[in-house]
């Protein structure tokens, strides 16, 4: 995006035009049966503990977390696959949140799901083309055999594979032919919004290269919006315009990418980046690390106050006690704090770790 | 190499524990190794392959999985190997582990301290492993045994080798191995099942086994690949202390190009099954030698770049290893791609001092400095090849949708295998018609 930066807000947003897609305070809690005869709820998984987001038409909105941080329940949340427990999703001006499945068939035209691992989300035993015509038969877009045919066949060029293989099964295809045979069938309904869950992390990197490349293409082409979750931040880097960063189910930091990755505010932001190898010998290894100990806490029974205190090396080095009372006390809520843009950190502080 | 522990790593290491919370225990006989293994010579060189094959029988004929490795291993160095998913480079150092099952069939030598490793039985390799060579695997939630509790594991690998050990004392310094790799309140923590532990913390149990025994060798196969980058970032950190504590020499086998850049003195680019760039890791990273590793290189999205620099694919996938073709391996994906390629399949030729690559057009290579896009030119392609050919239309089953503009995705995309469209000459991405394009460098 190259508007003015007079138009953007805290959270990098380019304001021109509303959001196709508005998250608001989303939840997804698991429950915990207890043991025993009779299962009793006694407590609950709060992977998804409050989710604010926004997606702007033609925009990529990158989501990046560590493993068991909700990124992916966020997605599945956000297209209802997994109803939310609480929250509100906004598609094009309708609230998603509690609509049936019949309800929702004719909205997943426009928001469509492309999974991590092109290994399990095709079907092993349909051809190509039954996979890639499927939704279209489903949603009855194609009058006959011979526009089917065609659909298909575009689609399957589109995304840069052969069109006379669709008559050949996933497995005789590599892991970025499958990958981009996923992307074809989300592209199959024209949809405006791809909820990408990982598309890359199970490809090689050369192989990774050519399916990022090709997203980008067909968001130009296609004029799509993109929510890419994903846990690989130079990808992320990459490909979106905007970055929002997830630790036990919540946003901790959002903004314009280049802000993110330059004048990262939030300590868990900080480190994140800065356990990242980078590919350059001499820089990686002139880098001042920070590492922060121990593991994620159980989203079953967060910290109180600051989610991540208990591993912020800012709360353990450099804080006062009376400073950490803050933390420990008060959940910290996504402000600009003069950093520029949204965090959730009383002590926010922009500076570049890269 | 630059060595590990002294100068070069050793600044990185120091820099890296800002905020560390490692090295806390030190092991009391850290220091003076207990030895070089007996029968085996101090002198010679610490872990030789030379010629290492491998073949799987399948019912399709044997899979060909590595194909020729030589490398020499020095004390104290840290060895990356890198390639991706199915290039050999975990089953080569299966190989060197003699972990590979049965059917396979492994030829060529591999020389510990002078002694041949290849064709020994169990028993004696039993000698070896742990005490000579020890190695660290990717998934730590598998490489440990969840019936016994983590201590045992690692008093048992310490009792094997040192059968005069007491039960107390290898209890003791069970304790002060996990300390050492960061476990906190090592003393109770010894008495936990594999599964009370996070994944990173079996890693470092893991790590506190492979270090047990003062080895010499340390093969890293994949160490952090299944863990999450912070605690990557931990686990790197406690691999150095490893390092230090031991001495040992290490193999570190990744595909994370990152991680070898912060950590190896040399590395080995392997490909189909054979290595095909070694060098120091500045020679690889700044001034790669062959086209696969240069592509591998441009295909990495950069972290630290605001630039959006389109990323460089390598077309098509890597060969398959049953009944390979003859010519370079990677000639099929290759831009400086020329007739004498499938000619035969390239040695390993010296381009440099301690820098040796499998390729016939270094000297065009060369002229890129690293800078792949220089190579396999792709963003000056991709104008002319939009719009170029057919046209998909998304928008013909539906007026009322506006979608965005119509058009074909860059060619680029097209892997061969799944064969290129129509009708598209002159260019690098075009899988049949191979120009030879090393003059654009």
């Amino acid at each position: 995006m190259t508007a003015p930066t007079t138009d953007r807000t805290a959270d990098g947003a380019d304001r021109r035009g509303e959001p196709i897609l508005s998250v608001r305070g989303l939840e997804k809690h698991f429950p915990i049966k207890g043991g025993g005869l009779i299962k009793r709820t006694v407590g609950a998984v709060r992977a998804v503990d409050g989710v604010d987001l926004d997606l702007y038409p033609g925009e990529v909105l990158g989501l990046v977390g560590e493993s068991g941080c909700g990124k992916s329940t966020t997605g599945r949340a956000i297209l209802n696959l997994q109803p939310a427990t609480a929250g509100s999703v906004v598609f094009q001006g309708r609230e998603i949140v509690g609509l049936g499945r019949k309800e929702m068939r004719p909205l997943r035209r426009d928001i469509q799901l492309v999974f991590q691992d092109p290994y399990a989300s095709l079907n092993p035993r349909l051809p190509v083309f039954d996979i890639v015509a499927e939704p279209l038969i489903i949603h009855g877009l194609t009058k006959d055999e011979k526009e089917l045919r065609s659909r298909v066949r575009e689609l399957v060029e589109t995304v840069g594979l052969n069109p006379e293989h669709t008559n050949r099964y996933p497995a005789e295809f590599s892991g970025g032919q499958r990958q981009r045979i996923g992307i074809a069938r989300a592209l199959a309904l024209q949809p405006k919004v791809l909820v990408l869950d990982e598309p890359v992390s199970a490809l090689d990197v050369s192989i990774q290269a050519g399916v990022i490349n090709l997203l980008e293409d067909l968001k130009d082409q296609l004029g799509l919006s993109y929510l890419f979750i994903a846990h690989d931040l130079s990808v992320v880097r990459h490909i979106s315009d905007r970055v929002a960063v997830m630790y036990l189910g919540r946003i901790i930091e959002i903004a314009e990418q280049e802000e993110l990755f330059t004048r990262p505010a939030h300590p868990y932001t900080q480190a994140l980046l800065s356990a990242i190898p980078l590919p350059d010998p001499r820089r990686e290894r002139a880098r001042q690390r920070i590492i922060i100990s121990g593991d994620v806490p159980s989203p079953a029974n967060p910290p109180s106050g600051c989610r991540f205190r208990t591993r912020c090396q800012k709360f353990a080095n450099v804080l006062s006690d009376g400073e950490r009372e803050l933390c420990m006390t008060v959940d910290p809520k996504l402000e600009t704090r003069g950093t520029g843009h949204l965090n959730a950190c009383h002590y926010a502080e922009a500076t570049s770790v890269l | 190499m630059s060595t590990l522990g002294t100068s070069g790593t050793g600044a990185s290491a120091s820099g890296a524990t800002a905020v560390g919370a490692s090295s806390t225990g030190t092991l009391s006989q850290a220091g003076s190794r207990t030895t070089s293994l007996g029968g085996f010579d101090a002198n010679a060189p610490l872990l030789q392959v030379s010629d290492l094959n491998v073949h799987f029988p399948t019912e399709d004929g044997a899979v060909h999985a590595v194909r020729g490795v030589d490398y020499t291993l020095r004390s104290g160095e840290v060895l990356g190997i890198v390639g991706e998913s199915g290039s050999g480079k975990s089953v080569t150092s299966l190989a060197v582990m003699g972990l590979l099952p049965g059917s396979a069939r492994v030829t060529g030598s591999v020389r510990y301290r002078g002694q041949e490793l290849l064709g020994q039985s169990d028993r004696s390799m039993s000698r070896v492993r742990g005490k000579g060579v020890s190695m660290i695997f990717q998934d730590p939630m598998t490489s440990l045994d969840p019936v016994y509790r983590v201590g045992y594991q690692i008093e048992e690998t310490l009792r094997i080798h040192d059968k005069s050990l007491s039960s107390k004392a290898a209890q003791a310094r069970a304790v002060e191995l996990l300390e050492l790799v960061g476990i906190p309140n090592a003393g109770e923590r010894v008495r936990s099942y594999p599964h009370e532990f996070s994944g990173g913390m079996r890693q470092r149990v893991v790590i506190a086994i492979a270090m047990a025994n003062q080895p010499e060798v340390i093969i890293a196969d994949e160490p952090t690949t299944a863990l999450d980058v912070t605690v990557q970032a931990q686990i790197l950190e406690v691999l150095q202390t490893a390092l230090q504590e031991t001495g040992a020499a290490m193999v570190l086998i990744t595909h994370d190009l990152g991680v070898v850049a912060g950590f190896a003195d040399r590395v080995l680019v392997m490909y189909a099954g054979r290595p095909v760039e070694v060098g120091s890791v500045e020679d690889i990273y700044y001034e790669p030698r062959m086209p696969y590793t240069l592509g591998l290189l441009g295909s990495l999205p950069r972290l630290d770049s605001s630039t959006k620099e389109r990323l460089t694919p390598i077309l098509g996938a890597p060969p398959s290893l049953l009944n390979m073709p003859p010519g370079c391996p990677f000639a099929p994906r290759c831009p400086l791609h020329i007739a004498a390629c499938d000619e035969a399949e390239p040695p390993l030729l010296q381009v440099g001092a301690g820098h040796q690559a499998a390729c016939i057009r270094t000297a065009e290579v060369a002229k890129a400095h690293g800078h792949a896009a220089d190579v396999f030119s792709v963003t000056g392609a991709d104008a002319d090849l939009i719009g170029v050919g057919q046209v998909a239309d998304l928008t013909t089953t539906e007026e009322s949708r506006e979608t965005g503009a119509p058009g074909t995705p860059p060619g680029d995309q097209t892997e061969p295998g799944a064969g290129g469209t129509t009708g598209r000459t002159g260019s690098v991405v075009s899988p049949e018609p191979r120009p030879t394009n090393g003059d654009r460098a």
